[in-house]
């Protein structure tokens, strides 16, 4: 298979009307084109969500004290936050649309989901939101330790992960109001943001990693703080190391061992591994998993290195397509296909949009940034191609492209320009041998072929 | 590649195909199940929002009710009388005979071990999970129906189903389930069956599932189609929820036994006696359709239909009720000791209830379902509050099943 083939489908979103990086070397290279489609579609950020969900917790304040009309004014503030979670889908399927880096935009969701903060409630949706663009997007080629630290201690990871409510047993605070540790974000971070669950830490590690992230605090009205007085005293020993200990406690002692955790062995193979497994593999070989792992090593955990490695490595370019797309790839990859513009997304009716993107996803099991728990969602195939999942993309294929484009493509040539020699040539006759155009072009969107990478 | 197909090659491609493959092509085939472990069929229903289980299951027979709740019963007809302490909302009338058959009960004043902080979603987490506060959130990845299915010899996938496109975490987890959703609206015509064939016939994980989804799409007509002659709305058209009940009752008639589905709108902060009347109507058809679908079946179903907790027993300024903590259940099935309402009632005046405001929970509402398992399904006592709800005292055994 030609290795453009591969590069589009593997490291991007597939083949599209427009030319793709088709090799390792213009992969890696369109990661340092200037990110044009962020500022084309912008997301909501940290000032515009703080602001929101502090007016939303005003009017809840005064909804207690009897107030009415703050009542109405109250769910039409809660629909448009929760409006913001579409308006975060069309934002991201449109700068895939335009994007000339497709593997800037995977790296993207990938990262989001690593450090997942779902879009749950009014209180935390605004930040989940703007997460991406905070603390993901401009990391995403960096040194680890910038992208763990920016992802943990952004809003969302606190307040989803219970850190805001964490507080030193024995900080003054604690003592005051009798409050304690919560150890949530503590076990999140090292069980599956870093080390992995099979790594080398105790539970005695997840509760003085837990003492040593007192202190940090959000508030939606004030924003990020690092408050002493919640800060249990005391220095900390984790992974064998000691941290902290001055008075008061500083953020920078945080930040230390977040920097040593990001270049931790097991932090490299953990997070190695599930790059291979995001992009190469659900099972992938242990070479390129053990090549991308040193080069996190040698280099301190910089990030393009270790893309580098793995999209250098031969067994990244192997012709078998083993992994599912995912439903949002499914969807990203539909609109791709079909050359649906940005603009396009980000001016479609409400209704159609719905219909076509976001309820699809619904359906399909990949609620669009909101997966059950800290842990994503799964990578496996067999948890995405089952009989609910293979319908719904049939039927996408069947209907929704019709929806989007007035004429639609002639399928014989659709299926060699979306999947170049990637067709079988079994598709390729039963695409032929289709009633209708709509149904030719369903046949494409419904393929293996368009639905494995 | 051939470049160009003439209408006659493709007849005769199709014809070739249709005539030599049909007898083995899988997407022409039907699927075929094993049995199941068991004969009891169970159906849990989630009702997410937290139903206002005092106005469901109204216990006008406390002297503290009516001044708590006077300007909603001012709005709303009269209760149905059921065992003299209690009245049934009449929102739930078409549910009558099933009391009187003694297949309709409930029980009042219970809750999960959540507290304070009244959170849907944490509510409904906790639910689903089964397990106490005690248990760190982390671990709280699969539901007690899946756990339950963990301890039992001979599950296969089919045996259990999570239907909609809600996510049914009560049955998340390590055993192995099937998720459906009957608005999945798959019918493709018997040309674009056969083209599908063609294309997954080297790709066994797609070929396996387009088969069964394409079964479980015709399935779900016919078990539609016995249900709308006696739907209520005009033409016959089922609402969503019958469509699941219908659904749902298809598979427990065949070689699934355990299924769960949600029914959502239970999140009554304003004008309650108009939003949860339309509710309670919603799971009203549901369990008709639910009892009409599994015929003879039924017999050997339980129902049991829970939510994330109650609401507040003062009726707020809005003519709604805010999030609270112990609720009501419902249980149905020709399995069930109807006919009664169960649970300890802690009365409603303000120093009977929690925090001043809320009903006090007397029971905890994993026991009832966790009883419903050890009747149905001979599930030891320990594996239940050890693995299945951990940390629960299931009590003394309320008799809920006949």
């Amino acid at each position: 298979m030609k290795t453009a083939t591969i590069a589009a489908i593997r490291f991007g979103y597939g083949l599209g009307p427009e030319g793709q990086p088709d090799s390792p070397d213009a992969v890696l290279k369109s990661l340092k084109l200037p990110d044009k489609v962020a500022q084309a579609y912008p997301m909501l950020d940290l000032a515009a969500a703080q602001k929101m969900v502090t007016e939303v917790h005003a009017l809840a304040r005064k909804v207690k004290g009897g107030g009415k009309a703050a009542a109405e004014r109250r769910t039409a503030k809660q629909k448009e936050i929760n409006l913001e979670t579409l308006g975060a889908l069309r934002v991201s399927l449109a700068r895939i649309a335009e994007t000339s880096s497709p593997f800037r935009e995977r790296l993207t969701t990938f990262w989001s989901d690593h450090f997942t903060a779902p879009v749950r409630g009014v209180s935390l949706t605004p930040f989940a939101i703007a997460k991406i663009d905070g603390a993901l997007r401009p990391n995403l080629t960096g040194r680890f330790a910038d992208l763990l630290s920016a992802a943990v201690l952004h809003p969302a990871m606190l307040l989803y992960l219970d850190q805001t409510s964490s507080v030193g047993p024995n900080s003054p605070a604690g003592k005051k109001r009798n409050l304690g540790l919560n150890e949530n974000l503590a076990r999140e971070v090292l069980e599956l943001h870093t080390m992995g669950v099979g790594g080398s830490f105790t539970q005695d590690d997840v509760r003085q990693f837990a003492e040593l992230l007192t202190g940090l605090d959000f508030r939606a009205a004030r924003g990020f703080a690092f408050l002493p007085p919640k800060a249990e005293p005391g220095a900390e020993t984790i992974l064998g190391q000691s941290y902290g200990g001055e008075q008061p406690a500083r953020l920078d002692d945080i930040l230390a061992f977040l920097d040593d955790l990001s270049v931790h062995p097991d932090t490299a193979a953990h997070v190695s591994r599930k790059l291979a497994v995001h992009f190469v593999s659900d099972d992938p070989p242990q070479a390129l998993v053990d090549q991308m792992s040193a080069t996190w090593t040698k280099t301190g955990g910089d990030l393009f290195a270790v893309y580098d490695a793995m999209l250098r490595h031969p067994d990244a370019w192997t012709p078998v397509f083993a992994k599912a797309k995912q439903p949002f790839d499914f969807v990203a990859s539909g609109i791709v296909a079909l050359g649906i513009g940005g603009d396009e997304i980000m001016a479609m009716d409400d209704k159609k949009f719905r219909r076509a993107m976001f309820r699809t996803l619904n359906v399909m099991g990949q609620r669009f940034m909101l997966p059950g728990g800290p842990n994503g969602w799964p990578e496996e195939a067999e948890a995405w191609i089952t009989p609910l999942g293979v319908s719904q993309r049939i039927l996408w294929g069947l209907q929704v492209p019709s929806m989007l484009r007035k004429e639609l493509p002639d399928p014989r040539s659709f299926v060699t320009r979306v999947l170049d020699d990637a067709a079988s040539p079994r598709l390729v006759w039963a695409v032929g041998a289709s009633e209708t155009v709509p149904q030719g072009v369903g046949l494409v969107f419904a393929s293996p072929e368009f639905n494995r990478r | 590649m051939p470049k160009t197909l003439t209408r006659r090659g493709l007849l005769t491609r199709g014809a070739a195909l249709i005539g030599c493959s049909a007898a083995a092509s899988p997407l022409m085939t039907t699927v075929t199940f094993a049995a199941a472990p068991w004969d009891a069929r169970l159906v849990t229903i989630i009702l997410r929002g937290a139903m206002d289980g005092l106005d469901v299951v109204r216990p006008v027979g406390d002297p503290d009710y009516a001044a708590a709740r006077a300007g909603l019963l001012k709005e709303t007809a009269p209760g149905l009388p059921l065992d003299g302490f209690f009245e049934l909302n009449p929102a739930l009338s078409p549910l009558m005979p099933l009391w009187k058959a003694g297949q309709l009960g409930f029980v009042q004043a219970v809750s999960t071990p959540y507290r304070d902080k009244r959170s849907h979603f944490d509510g409904q987490d906790i639910l689903e999970a089964g397990t106490g506060l005690d248990v760190p959130d982390h671990t709280r990845r699969d539901g007690w129906l899946n756990r339950m299915l963990q301890t039992q010899p001979g599950v296969e996938s089919s045996t259990a189903y999570a239907i909609g496109s809600d996510e049914m975490k009560v049955l998340e987890g390590q055993a192995p389930v099937m998720n459906w959703s009957p608005n999945a609206e798959l019918s493709v015509s018997p040309q674009a069956r056969l083209l599908l064939n063609e294309i997954y016939h080297d790709d066994p994980l797609f070929r396996d599932s387009a088969t069964e989804a394409i079964e479980l799409a015709a399935l779900r007509e016919r078990d539609g189609a016995q249900l709308v002659g006696d739907a209520a709305l005009p033409g016959g058209k089922l609402i969503p929820e019958e469509e699941l009940a219908a659904f749902t009752a298809g598979r427990l008639r065949e070689e699934s036994r355990i299924a769960a589905f949600s029914i959502n709108g239970w999140d009554t902060h304003r004008d309650q006696q108009k939003a949860l009347p339309r509710t309670l109507n919603r799971l009203a058809r549901t369990v008709l359709a639910l009892r009409k679908g599994l015929g003879p079946v039924w017999e050997r179903t339980t129902v049991l239909a829970m939510t994330e907790f109650g609401r507040t027993v003062r009726e707020n300024g809005s003519g709604g009720t805010d999030h609270g903590t112990g609720g009501a259940m419902l249980l149905a099935g020709g399995a069930v000791r109807g006919g009664k309402v169960y649970g300890k009632w802690p009365g409603l005046s303000e120093t009977a209830l929690y925090e001043r405001r809320d009903l006090m929970p007397t029971a905890d509402v994993r026991a009832y379902a966790a009883w419903a398992l050890h009747g149905n399904y001979g599930v030891s006592r320990s594996q239940l509050e050890t693995e299945i709800f951990p940390g629960l005292d299931m009590g003394a055994d309320p008799g809920l099943l006949l």
